[in-house]
């Protein structure tokens, strides 16, 4: 504070509150909603006075969701690519950093571009491509010729086929196949100072000693700020889990929210779905909530 | 920048890189690939083989009207919600970093939304919107059918806007106090010094030195409106009512998978694809422009 201000002070205050109480109010009001029964949750108004059937709700939503496996196959998933995110980009990052080679521009485009075209915006051919994973090698076989000289020396066709739908790694590759992580760890390998590397060569260590035992030591924290996005962002997935997970035991919680969706004619059974959204939400909000300062740090280093 | 110290063995260089490079060649280069070919052929989902249309299909699809109503529909959706988003956030910002007593309180609390899943969200405000229960039935109660999402397209569209800019404010907030808070302090006492007030040192000090933040979120904001409404509207809205809110990613998935035009799909990816490369382009050509004001 600069100066004494009192009633911009007070406006200051007054704004800040209202935007609290619009950010705070939908976790209030779902959280409210939940605890009511039926009729209760249908009043016009809505009694802002929490209702006692709180845990019968939480219970229903629970089986009627099905969301124990739910839950399980989400962090599975979430922990999956966070992991695959954390290693994949420190190899990579390590090896554009710390190494000459030829085409070594060329892989850095080539990994940069990966950050311009989200999931979202391919996903039917990925789609196909995670029907069978194979399908890219089958392809480049056949047209250099490979698959019909083998055919041809050892009279085995190859048609090479691997379906990854409904799995955990067709969940998860596709959205460990991105840029995100490896600028992360790149602008930070530039930072570590050029007198680390050589001590360490001097002292015998080669490049896979000096990784595992500086260099990773040494980016701890990004990991850890990477790590917290890159479950977030996994756990928060939706139109991905939609696609590829057609077969409920490998089902997504927060894709299961639809079916807690009160149908047209139905009882408007809004209790109930308050209380599944307040179990998809709560995971992620602990998160955020526990691990701010790496959210927080590893969000604004990822996006720039 | 480069390292003046590297590792001499550059084979296993290479070998550290080839898991990411598998995975960006089959689950991205790949189906980028295939999603260029199919726009151009006509492919039968039950593989019949694909003829090849040319541009056909391009033509088809900028020749319907549904895919224009789509396209207003996203731009739309993305204008207002990004403004709001930008809006909100920017001020809550800038008065949350005058760290008055209590603001460590908005600092925690205000970036909650963003780790929340947009289906998620999308539920707790279909329910906070909907038109017979939740809160909107009051106001109906006072105006008969002043809101109905269900019925009224403006209605749907406002919804599916409120939602996400609800999440994108705490998204936005946080870039922007992290933009305000690496303001040197000295500027702003040497200013205060100078018998500027608050307001004035806002518009000549701290607005332009965070410009290079407003057009990086705007860029965030805009690419992430075609991205992660897609949540928001296949629970809120389902597209619809008569498709007011069926979003352009809603619409790829919705040919794609629901009506099984995988062409019509494709060149709907390919017109998407280009879209956010140009927006990304634009993003670099700003991030340029940063160097001035620094």
């Amino acid at each position: 504070m600069v100066e004494r201000t009192p009633i911009l002070n007070f406006f200051t205050h007054l704004i800040l509150f209202v935007g609290f109480v619009f950010c705070v109010a939908p976790f209030v009001i779902v959280a409210i909603a939940a605890s009511h029964n039926l009729k209760d949750v249908n009043d016009v108004p809505m009694s802002l006075l929490p209702g006692s059937d709180f845990w019968v709700n939480i219970k229903t939503a629970w089986t009627t969701a099905d969301l124990g496996p739910k839950l399980l196959n989400s962090f599975i998933m979430a922990f999956g690519v966070a992991a695959g995110k954390v290693i994949i980009s420190a190899l990579t990052a390590f090896s554009i950093v710390y190494f000459r080679y030829p085409g070594r521009m060329l892989m850095f485009w080539l990994i940069f571009i990966t950050l311009m075209l989200p999931l979202e915006v391919r996903i039917v051919p990925t789609y196909a491509v995670v029907a069978n994973v194979l399908e890219p090698y089958q392809a480049i076989m056949d047209l250099t010729g490979l698959s019909w000289l083998i055919e041809r020396v050892s009279g085995v066709q190859v048609s090479l086929s691997l379906g990854l739908l409904n799995s955990y790694s067709g969940l998860i590759l596709p959205l460990v196949a991105t840029a995100t992580g490896t600028f992360l760890y790149r602008q930070f390998f530039l930072t570590v100072p050029d007198e680390l590397t050589e001590a360490a060569r001097m002292d015998g260590a080669g490049a896979l000693r000096f990784f595992v035992d500086i260099l990773l030591p040494l980016s701890r924290n990004n990991m850890a700020a990477l790590g917290t996005i890159m479950f977030l962002w996994a756990w928060n997935q939706y139109l991905w889990p939609l696609l590829i997970t057609t077969d409920q035991s490998h089902a997504m919680a927060v894709t299961e929210l639809k079916q807690l969706i009160p149908n047209v004619g139905g009882a408007p059974e809004w209790h109930i779905a308050m209380a599944g959204t307040l179990i998809v939400m709560l995971p992620p909000l602990i998160v955020v909530v526990l691990m701010q300062r790496w959210f927080v740090r590893g969000l604004i280093a990822t996006e720039k | 920048m480069e390292k003046r110290v590297t590792f001499s063995k550059w084979t296993i260089g290479i070998l550290f890189a080839v898991p990411q490079l598998i995975l960006i060649f089959t689950f991205f280069y790949w189906p980028a690939g295939q999603a260029v070919y199919w726009s151009l052929t006509l492919q039968q989902p039950w593989g019949g083989g694909n003829i090849w249309v040319g541009l056909d299909n391009f033509r088809s699809i900028l020749s319907n009207a549904s895919y224009w109503d789509s396209i207003t529909a996203s731009m739309i959706f993305a204008g207002i919600s990004t403004g709001l988003a930008m809006t909100i956030a920017l001020v809550l910002a800038a008065l949350t970093d005058r760290q008055l007593a209590g603001s460590w309180l908005y600092r925690v609390v205000l970036i909650w939304p963003y780790g929340i899943a947009a289906p998620a969200l999308a539920l707790a405000f279909r329910f906070i919107l909907a038109p017979e229960a939740g809160f909107m039935a009051v106001v109906n109660q006072v105006w008969p059918g002043f809101w109905d999402p269900g019925l009224d397209g403006t209605d749907a569209m406002a919804s599916i806007i409120i939602a996400f800019s609800w999440k994108y404010v705490g998204y936005n907030f946080i870039f922007f106090l992290a933009a305000f808070q690496a303001i040197p302090r000295s500027l702003i006492e040497a200013a205060a010094m100078d018998g500027s007030g608050v307001i004035r040192r806002f518009w000549d000090i701290q607005f332009p030195l965070i410009t290079p933040t407003i057009f990086f979120l705007l860029v965030i904001n805009i690419t992430e409106s075609f991205q992660d409404s897609f949540g928001i509207v296949d629970i809120m809205t389902a597209g619809g009512p008569a498709n007011a809110t069926n979003l352009m990613v809603y619409k790829i998935y919705s040919d794609g998978f629901k009506g099984l035009d995988y062409s019509g799909a494709a060149a709907q990816s390919i017109i998407l694809m280009l879209l956010i490369i140009a927006l990304t382009i634009v993003q670099f050509r700003f991030i340029e422009r940063r160097v001035h004001y620094r």
